[in-house]
């Protein structure tokens, strides 16, 4: 085995350990915390496929922000004390079982595709560095990703009013 | 790599490549326990900075207020920080009734985590870099989002509200200054048209970007001083405040950790700033001899950090407040109109020998009219002086005034 | 170029245990006596009043959320900047228009009164 699949396997046990603790702990500030450490493993995962710039956007937009903003709104709605919440409900034992068909399902479906199971192929020595050039220009580039760059711009914006409007409150209920 | 007879890292290096060959190890391995050594090099090196730390802050702090500071521990107070550490590993270590153990024993160390992974990217000189990443500064803005999440476990996990008011503060004011200094990072990326921070070092060579953008600079050194949690943005563990803040229930080694972990990221930020608008390891003669680059290095580094010192120990505070409008209503529309105007005039003087001055031009205009603009709202903001009367004091009102 | 990364992932580990070894230090030397008064939170030196719990303060969420924004905007500046040599005119009034949107919503929040400390 080499040690790049060593690396793989332990990432995604990571991935997946963390991910099942968000889950299944009862306590809300100790769930946002396993999602940083799944968030991170997936960052790791990213490295591991050559897009060092994608896992460098992982930890600062998806740790650095997303997960604050996750930690901030549970530990002020919360009693700091341990919030305790029930992790499941009476559907629990129907939920295993679909979940476990959709993923032999995948499983088979990909089972299918001729690369699935073909070593990987050794990563090019050339200059990957340019991939975050590339990168960039296809953010402006007419015939690429010109159209989805002003509209992710418009989206921020629309996210940042909608956000606005919906947590300020409004004038007369403020006091 | 010309043959450079005091490069001792690589020096080294190849004698210990030699060495592990000579014992019949794979060439994998051998990379792998070399990259290894070196890791384990870099993070001691900077932690060992921060023992120098304790001892350069106490005097400068001394000195500026007039008096010698530490001087019976040796010559010239030397060995005061291995007093200090004896203390703080001696101490006993309380943690309260209720607190989330694990939580609280992770806090300190995520918090010196955060700053030691930054000096993987940082180059000492043209060949002494941990690893030469091509998102170098990036990497950086990464790493310290580590550092804003050990507040947050810090001040939750112990079990104290004022300790978790003071993490909330402190974290506001972490991520609302994250925004002009990853935006003023961007402006050496911009000019160098690389994130590699060893790229963007290269790129000074002959004029250093302090030239091209001051703005930048002094964007990036308000948001770092705010960032590291330096004064005058102190309120993050003023002690007269919130009484220390998030890290009120640790004591002995975690404080220290703490401690360590804030003290090193405001000397990681002076390297930036030496690195990204100041060049480095540029200097005289560093093409003939690259080590050189490491002196011009720390000393540029020690330049910055002894003026984030000075600015500790001069200014006043800055209210909570004060530091949140300073931010969003002045910092940020700044720098945000500083990059829109960059690219601009970058676009139009790419090829020409004119370009630093149709920066430098840029840059000064926008510096004019921001301060102008804050001349302004200061004025506005300030309340009309009201004139008293004098009058006894321990006499009761009249009655008209009684009933107004 | 994977094996740039080689450095970082072991200095994960290394950055991870130097600062664990003081305090296992401080564990082994240290002296633990443990009272009831060392064990309470502290609050000013007086007994605590009331429950462990903040007031709800939307601005600290607000405050999180225009961060947010304000980073992946950041995020999308930095390829193209480094890009920036190979753009034509179109690309850089592009990341300008892209700027200015969002500097547009800055504006919006600022008028609407969010972004005060209260």
């Amino acid at each position: 085995m080499t040690p790049i699949q060593v690396l793989f396997l332990i990432s995604s046990a990571l991935v997946l350990v963390g991910a099942l603790m968000v889950v299944t702990r009862r306590n809300l500030v100790h769930a946002a915390f396993y999602l940083v450490l799944t968030l991170f493993g997936v960052a790791v995962l990213f490295v591991l496929l050559d897009a060092g710039f994608l896992a460098a956007v992982q930890v600062v937009v998806y740790i650095g922000a997303i997960a604050i903003l996750l930690i901030i709104g549970v530990m002020v709605t919360r009693n700091v004390t341990g919030a305790e919440v029930k992790t499941v409900n009476k559907n629990f034992w129907l939920a295993i079982v679909i979940a476990l068909m959709v993923f032999s399902s995948i499983f088979l479906a990909l089972n299918q595709w001729s690369q699935f199971n073909a070593p990987p192929a050794a990563a090019s020595t050339e200059v990957l560095a340019d991939t975050v050039i590339n990168l960039g220009v296809a953010f402006v580039d007419a015939n690429q990703f010109f159209i989805p760059f002003i509209v992710v711009s418009i989206l921020l914006l629309g996210a940042l009013i909608g956000a606005i409007v919906i947590a300020w409150p409004r004038k007369a209920s403020e006091e | 790599m010309d043959s450079d007879p005091f490069d001792l890292v690589n020096i080294i290096a190849e004698w210990l490549r030699n060495l592990l060959l000579s014992w019949n190890l794979s060439a994998d391995l051998i990379d792998v326990i070399l990259t290894f050594i070196g890791a384990a090099v870099v993070a001691t090196m900077v932690f060992m900075v921060f023992i120098f730390q304790i001892w350069f802050e106490r005097k400068a702090a001394a000195r500026f207020q007039d008096r010698i500071g530490p001087n019976r521990v040796g010559p010239w107070g030397l060995f005061q920080p291995i007093a200090d550490a004896l203390k703080m590993i001696t101490k006993e270590d309380t943690m309260p009734r209720n607190a989330d153990k694990v939580i609280y024993n992770l806090a300190p160390i995520l918090a010196v985590f955060s700053v030691l992974m930054m000096w993987a990217v940082i180059p000492f000189t043209k060949n002494w870099i941990g690893t030469d990443l091509n998102i170098g500064v990036l990497y950086i803005a990464a790493a310290g989002s580590f550092g804003i999440l050990a507040i947050l476990m810090a001040g939750w996990s112990s079990n104290n509200k004022y300790s978790l008011l003071g993490a909330f503060r402190g974290v506001a004011q972490l991520i609302s200054y994250e925004i002009p200094l990853f935006l003023s990072l961007l402006v050496p990326v911009f000019l160098a048209r690389s994130m590699g921070v060893n790229d963007i070092v290269k790129a000074q060579d002959g004029m250093w970007f302090i030239l091209f953008v001051p703005l930048a600079f002094v964007i990036y050194l308000i948001s770092s001083l705010a960032e590291v949690g330096r004064s005058p943005f102190d309120l993050l563990e003023a002690e007269s405040e919130i009484v220390a803040g998030y890290h009120v229930e640790y004591s002995g080694m975690k404080f220290g950790l703490f401690q360590a972990g804030e003290w090193l990221h405001a000397f990681t930020f002076g390297a930036l700033a030496a690195i990204l608008f100041f060049g480095g390891w540029q200097g005289p003669f560093v093409d003939q001899y690259p080590s050189l680059g490491l002196v011009y290095f720390l000393a540029k580094t020690m330049i910055f950090y002894f003026i984030t010192i000075w600015s500790r120990l001069t200014f006043p505070r800055v209210r909570i407040d004060q530091i949140m409008s300073l931010n969003w209503k002045f910092l940020v529309p700044l720098s945000l109109l500083m990059l829109m105007g960059i690219p601009i005039v970058d676009y139009f003087f790419k090829a020409s020998p004119w370009r630093w001055a149709a920066l430098l031009a840029f840059n000064l205009v926008l510096g004019l009219l921001a301060l102008e603009y804050a001349r302004r709202g200061v004025k506005r903001g300030r309340r009309p002086r009201v004139k008293f009367e004098p009058r006894p004091v321990a006499v009761p009102p009249k009655d008209d005034e009684a009933a107004a | 170029m994977l094996d740039n990364w080689l450095f970082v992932g072991l200095l994960v580990f290394v950055a991870a245990g130097l600062p664990a070894l003081p305090i296992i230090i401080a564990r082994i030397v240290a002296p633990r006596k443990p009272s009831p008064q060392k064990l309470e939170t502290y609050e000013c030196g007086m007994e605590t009043v009331g429950d462990t719990w903040v007031q709800f303060k939307m601005q600290y969420y607000i405050y999180a959320l225009v961060f947010l924004i304000f980073d992946v905007e950041i995020i999308f500046l930095y390829p193209w900047a480094v890009a920036f040599d190979k753009l034509p005119l179109l690309g850089v009034v592009a990341g300008v228009i892209f700027i200015f949107l969002l500097g547009d919503g800055l504006l919006y929040a600022w008028q609407k009164g969010t972004l005060e400390w209260r």
